[in-house]
């Protein structure tokens, strides 16, 4: 068994606890830009009632939102198979002592435990590495943002132009629903389920770093400009800041195939990771998987 | 400023555009409180519901030591997920205003028109804000649903901000924005 210099458990409940109460300084000041640059009197305010409540929320160590949503952990680097067990341990602490909703129910019945636990739950997503280290990173995914999720296998011929379509349509058909302004994240080419995966992890991404990959960069860019003049803005109550980021990951595909995804990640994007090695533990709120 | 009750009076009297703040009692319904309403007789639906301001949010409760509950954050939840039933509540209960986030269908916008309701938009995600004008709770009905879905009754003082974004003369902000949308492909 691998020793670690804190228990995982513990380490769950402050990544959970960082997550919830501090909106990552890259969002934050994404929203300062967006106020500074919004001429819109409702959507001006909506920026302004957002900003109020991350200073509070951070300043009283309560979730910036209510809807502390399905976390979703991803662990990279060494670690063997008891770290499951510690991660649903510190998930469940912390539903109880930050509080978190508990969110978890049986799809069917539609009964909650209470604990934010159940068959398949907390998702983790792992992937080993030869690093000495051990990465725990959580994105605690909203339900108003993540039910706007889309796939489409589009043909080859759609090409770039329809990559564009799908997003944008996808983008502005959720409206106001997923909280606006969001960060956008896309997922080109795998399988349809590494698709959507990718769509996910893309949220992880600090908004304020380029893409490495020069012409993700551009698509990025050019998804931006378009939805920010498309006046959806804030809520959907109108404005010129619909979204805060566009964030693409791609892998190759079937020469048959072309696989887009939207996952939408509302202004409250949250995320922590901690950094598990010998020497100690580092929490961060930037990650890139 | 305004005081609950809501009469019809002064529902119908709210702007487009409009930003108010309320004070006076609140009740908080999603999706599987609205089924539960539905479900029952009128015999068996609790007096706050009539007439109500309709909050559309899952909080986050605490119990207190000596049993009270405290409210830790309670902004909206998409409220068009509802659709499908709100129209018909609104009827049945004599709903006065909706308070959400992201707006709701054409069918509903017509409910409100004829019964006078209006539609108020908070910021979503704004739960910690709104939660300081949830000044007291005073229970909760169909616990067995779970903190999330349950039916909360809330005394407010000053709670808000919120945005009339649907009016009750079938006036929508929702609409507006989504008819001038430009899709630059
Ligand atoms: S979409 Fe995000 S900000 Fe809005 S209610 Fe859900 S979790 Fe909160």
């Amino acid at each position: 068994m691998i020793k670690l210099p804190e228990p995982v458990e513990d380490v769950v409940v402050n990544l959970l606890r960082l997550a919830n109460t501090k909106l990552p300084m890259d969002i934050g000041w994404a929203l300062e830009a967006a106020a500074g640059w919004e001429t819109n009197e409702i959507a001006y305010s909506q920026l302004g009632a957002i900003m109020d409540n991350v200073k509070k929320a951070e300043h009283i160590g309560r979730p910036m939102c209510q809807d502390t949503g399905i976390p979703v952990f991803y662990v990279r680097g060494r670690f063997d198979s008891t770290i499951s067990d510690s991660i649903r341990a510190g998930l469940e602490r912390a539903t109880k002592e930050i509080p978190l909703r508990p969110n978890t129910v049986d799809p069917l019945t539609r009964e909650n435990p209470g604990n934010n636990l159940g068959q398949g739950m907390p998702i983790i997503h792992f992937i080993p590495t030869a690093d000495d280290f051990t990465e725990i990173t959580v994105l605690p995914k909203g339900a108003g943002s993540e039910n706007m999720t889309r796939l489409g296998m589009l043909n080859p011929a759609d090409g770039e132009a329809g990559i564009k379509r799908f997003v944008i349509d996808a983008v502005l058909d959720a409206g106001g629903r997923p909280c606006p302004p969001s960060i956008v994240g896309v997922g080109i080419g795998g399988t349809s389920d590494v698709c959507v995966a990718m769509a996910k992890e893309a949220l992880l991404q600090p908004i304020d770093e380029e893409n490495d990959d020069p012409v993700l960069n551009r698509l990025e860019g050019e998804l931006f400009q378009s939805l920010n003049s498309s006046g959806l803005g804030p809520m959907g109550l109108g404005g010129s800041t619909t979204v805060l980021a566009v964030r693409i990951k791609k892998a190759y595909c079937h020469t048959a195939s072309l696989p887009v995804a939207v996952n939408i990640g509302c202004w409250a994007t949250r995320r922590a990771s901690a950094k598990i090695s010998d020497s100690g533990v580092e929490y961060s709120q930037g990650v890139k998987l | 400023m305004i005081t609950l009750p809501l009469d019809e009076k002064t529902a119908r009297s709210l702007k487009l555009g409009e930003t108010v703040y309320l004070s006076g009692p609140v009740v908080t319904g999603r999706d599987e409180m609205h089924l539960r309403a539905m479900s029952l007789p009128d015999e068996s639906i609790p007096d706050d519901l009539k007439g109500a301001v309709l909050f559309h949010c899952g909080p986050i409760m605490s119990r207190r030591d000596d049993g009270s509950w405290a409210v830790i954050a309670a902004g909206p939840t998409t409220s068009a997920r509802m659709n499908s039933v709100e129209a018909g509540f609104i009827r049945r209960f004599g709903i006065r205003a909706i308070i959400g986030k992201g707006g709701m269908s054409e069918e509903v916008s017509e409910a409100m028109r004829e019964t006078g309701c209006v539609y108020l938009a908070a910021t979503g995600g704004a739960a910690i804000s709104l939660a300081e004008g949830l000044s007291k709770c005073k229970g909760c009905e169909w616990e067995d649903l779970g903190m999330a879905e349950a039916m909360w009754r809330f005394d407010t003082s000053r709670f808000g901000p919120f945005i009339v974004a649907m009016d009750s003369e079938g006036g929508s902000l929702y609409r507006n924005v989504t008819e001038s949308l430009v899709r630059d492909y």
